[in-house]
């Protein structure tokens, strides 16, 4: 019972999460872009966007130039999150690729470090007037959101521990559809509910800056506009329309 | 080298960090509302005369259709994670304190209609997420903040997804004239270009005029009879610069100082009386329509003219629409010269003739002006100049450079890409706006302030139309002479030699710094 409702909620998430990002990646990139609005000084080529594109989703470069406290808690947050899902790529693979096992110490600690970035970003958003002042309650939730994720997960690490054996029999039966029971318990199921939950608002949410960065037009488009001509399909039919008046 | 007459600001006692960041004081900015514009200014452009019955549903209705049409827009609007990064960034919340004019929170005035009408999370859980129904209150709040935005950018260059308050505030300004709640300076203007060719409703014969007097002026300082023709068929090249150039102080020396360029480099040029305007104002309010229809009379004077060549003159926001944006909305422009780009930028002619070293200069004209420059918005965050990134700041310094000998540069958090609006831009140039427009040039003066306590500033450049404006305006505020903004040609004019100039002693120099005309001291020139 237990084991269906939580494959049942993972299949779940998991739709909602695929296929709403699938959806704001189809309408970001069909949405036309009318005008050159890099902000520049902007790359004049292609490859000079892509590492403009890649400084700023790897390094947060702009972020950096804006604050450094929040840079400092905001990338940590962001770094650390990367190392603890490639972590958990072991309970999803049989055998564990090597790179996944060679990492599984540095999980740990990036456990620790995602925790304490987003303590960090809660406490500037609770602290720091300005910030406070723009924060609706979706932001605080999000942030208790990730941290119970964290913190769940750490627990279960050093204090709660679960049946990682039976853990991973049940999430490698939901890949190939063949169900495993899933151990009860309680740390182990808040975790994952949290975990589900994130997933299923991340298409409904700010969350979608994940996808959304690469579609900014201030740091997307090749600064070229004297040199190629730009036009959005709809501004096209407009000059149609409006030949005349050439 | 001996400085002569430097002048000090008169108040000093004003210290402050240009960045300072003052604490909230929410509300303080909310009674700022620029005049609404008349039905017959709303017509005139396309827009509904006043408020609709059907406002609400129709600005709903707008907003959708403008997010279906600016994948800027609809990104910006979804991606904020409300970081707080913008928050400390704009000029006019550094200026005022009103929480409402940190960028996040001006886009958030928009981002909370678009949440409650347009997302799932808005639809059903307005609270959470902050969403808000569309109210009259909301519309008022629009109507004020929006147009205490100049659209200048910096806030985006800090933003870790780019987000651009300009290409929001744009967005609802469109919507406000959508429903019949347009800015009466703005529409008004717009309106005038659309029936006589430029922002001060100046006809052609006026224009002739003006222009024959500045000849006259010209050949009385140098002795050189420099031509500012109009309506010139066959020209090679067509000056398209702000009218504000023709008339106001001290954009008419820099006007003076391109008849010259042109002059010394033997250019063939005109200036057109149908498309007598570089500024763009359908750029700030956010309507392509509107902007490509001043653009096209752009392209139609440069084909009326035969001419081979676009060159745009000193003003920020012109040269955004022109280097950004005219290809895309009056393009192509395959009739015109191809070994140049459409449109080029004075600076970037004039910085060219320098490199080759066709211009000669008397530095020493300049030398009683200790000098430093402002890099306008639209120019540093919105276009290039040159072949490189970032040559919109190295052209304009460069030029500088070679005409005067003493050139200091602002704090470097205050200048290139992080430079401050003048706190008159984005259609706020406007007196009813004048305590915003104060306020918002305080970070901008204060770096000032800092740069003349340390090298002994005098003069400040520019080379946009609406930064001279403001600060002649601003300036005596904050401790300066009016006179203390100079455009960046009228240093050119200042410091040129002509082929030909006489060299007598000038006879009424009575200038301890730089006044009116821009010849007082250029006699002295060649010898």
């Amino acid at each position: 019972m237990l084991t269906a409702a939580y494959a049942l909620l993972f299949y779940v998430a998991t739709l909602i999460l695929v296929g709403g990002l699938c959806r704001k990646i189809w309408q970001y990139a069909n949405t036309p872009a009318p005008l050159k609005i890099p902000t520049t000084p902007a790359p004049v080529t292609l490859g000079g966007v892509v590492v403009r594109m890649v400084r700023e989703v790897v390094l947060f470069e702009s972020l950096f130039k804006a604050n450094k406290w929040t840079w400092l808690f905001g990338w940590m947050f962001h770094a650390a999150l990367l190392v603890v899902l490639m972590r958990h790529l072991r309970y999803f693979t049989e055998p564990v690729w090597s790179w996944v096992a060679l990492m599984q110490p540095f999980g740990i600690y990036a456990g620790f470090a995602m925790v304490a970035g987003l303590l960090g970003l809660w406490v500037r958003r609770i602290f720091v007037p300005r910030i406070r002042f723009i924060s609706a309650p979706s932001d605080h939730l999000m942030l208790a959101l990730l941290l119970g994720v964290g913190v769940s997960g750490l627990l279960m690490k050093y204090v709660a521990r679960t049946d990682i054996v039976a853990l991973k029999a049940f999430c490698l039966g939901l890949i190939y559809f063949d169900w495993k029971p899933l151990p009860a318990d309680p740390m182990l199921l808040a975790h994952l509910t949290l975990v589900a939950v994130l997933m299923i608002v991340f298409p409904v949410s700010k969350l979608l800056h994940a996808p959304g960065v690469f579609f900014s037009p201030g740091r997307n488009q090749i600064d070229n506009p004297r040199e190629k001509r730009h036009l959005a399909p709809w501004a096209t039919r407009l000059e149609a329309g409006t030949g005349g008046k050439r | 080298m001996v400085e002569l007459n430097i002048r000090q600001p008169v108040r000093q006692e004003d210290h402050s960090d240009p960045l300072e960041i003052p604490s909230l004081s929410p509300g303080v900015m909310s009674e700022s509302k620029p005049y609404q514009a008349s039905p017959d200014h709303q017509k005139a452009i396309g827009f509904p005369g006043e408020l609709v019955d059907d406002w609400k549903e129709r600005a709903i209705d707008k907003l959708g259709e403008l997010v279906g049409k600016s994948r800027g827009l609809r990104v910006y609007l979804d991606t904020c994670v409300k970081c707080g990064a913008c928050t400390d960034k704009c000029h006019y919340f550094l200026g005022t304190g009103d929480p409402l004019n940190m960028p996040v929170a001006r886009q958030d005035l928009l981002r909370k209609v678009y949440r409650r009408y347009f997302t799932f999370a808005g639809k059903y859980f307005p609270w959470l997420v902050g969403a808000e129904d569309l109210t009259e209150d909301v519309l008022d709040e629009w109507y004020s903040y929006f147009h205490q935005c100049s659209q200048c950018r910096r806030c985006s260059v800090y933003c870790p997804y780019g987000i651009d308050t300009a290409e929001v505030s744009m967005a609802a300004r469109e919507i406000m004239d959508s429903v019949g709640k347009g800015q009466k300076y703005c529409n008004e203007i717009i309106g005038k270009v659309h029936k006589i060719g430029n922002n001060l409703g100046l006809q052609k014969k006026a224009l002739e005029a003006t222009l024959e007097d500045l000849e006259e002026d010209i050949e009385d300082e140098t002795g050189v009879k420099v031509q500012l023709p109009v309506d010139q068929k066959g020209a090679d090249i067509m000056l398209v610069t702000p009218s504000a150039d023709f008339f106001a102080e001290p954009h008419v020396d820099g006007l003076i100082g391109y008849a010259k360029v042109f002059h010394q480099a033997g250019a063939s040029w005109t200036i057109s009386s149908y498309a007598s305007e570089a500024a763009n104002f359908g750029m700030f309010i956010g309507s392509y329509e509107n902007m490509q229809e001043i653009a096209l009379r752009i392209r139609k004077a440069a084909i009326d003219l035969k001419v081979k060549r676009i060159i745009f003159g000193e003003c920020g926001h012109a040269w955004r629409a022109g280097y950004s944006f005219l290809n895309t909305l009056a393009g192509p422009f395959d009739f015109l010269d191809q070994d140049y780009p459409v449109p080029q930028h004075i600076c970037e002619y004039t910085h060219d003739l320098i490199q080759k070293g066709e211009l000669t200069f008397d530095k020493s004209q300049n030398d009683d002006i200790r000098l430093t420059y402002h890099d306008s918005c639209n120019v540093a965050r919105g276009s290039r100049m040159g072949d490189k990134p970032g040559g919109q700041f190295e052209i304009p310094r460069a030029i500088l450079r070679a005409v005067c000998n003493h050139y200091y540069d602002m704090p470097a958090d205050t200048i290139r890409e992080s430079t401050f609006c003048c706190g008159g831009g984005g259609g706020l140039l406007t007196d009813e706006l004048l305590e915003v427009r104060t306020k918002g040039a305080q970070p901008r003066m204060r770096a000032l302030q800092q740069v003349s306590e340390d090298h002994g500033v005098t003069h400040m450049a520019a080379l946009c139309a609406i930064c001279k404006t403001q600060f002649a305006k601003v300036m005596p505020e904050y401790g300066f002479e009016m006179d203390a903004i100079v455009s960046i040609h009228q240093m050119v004019s200042n410091a040129i030699v002509l082929d030909g100039q006489i060299s007598e002693e000038d006879e009424d120099d009575e200038d301890e710094t730089r006044t009116e005309t821009s010849g007082d001291d250029t006699n002295e020139g060649e010898e």
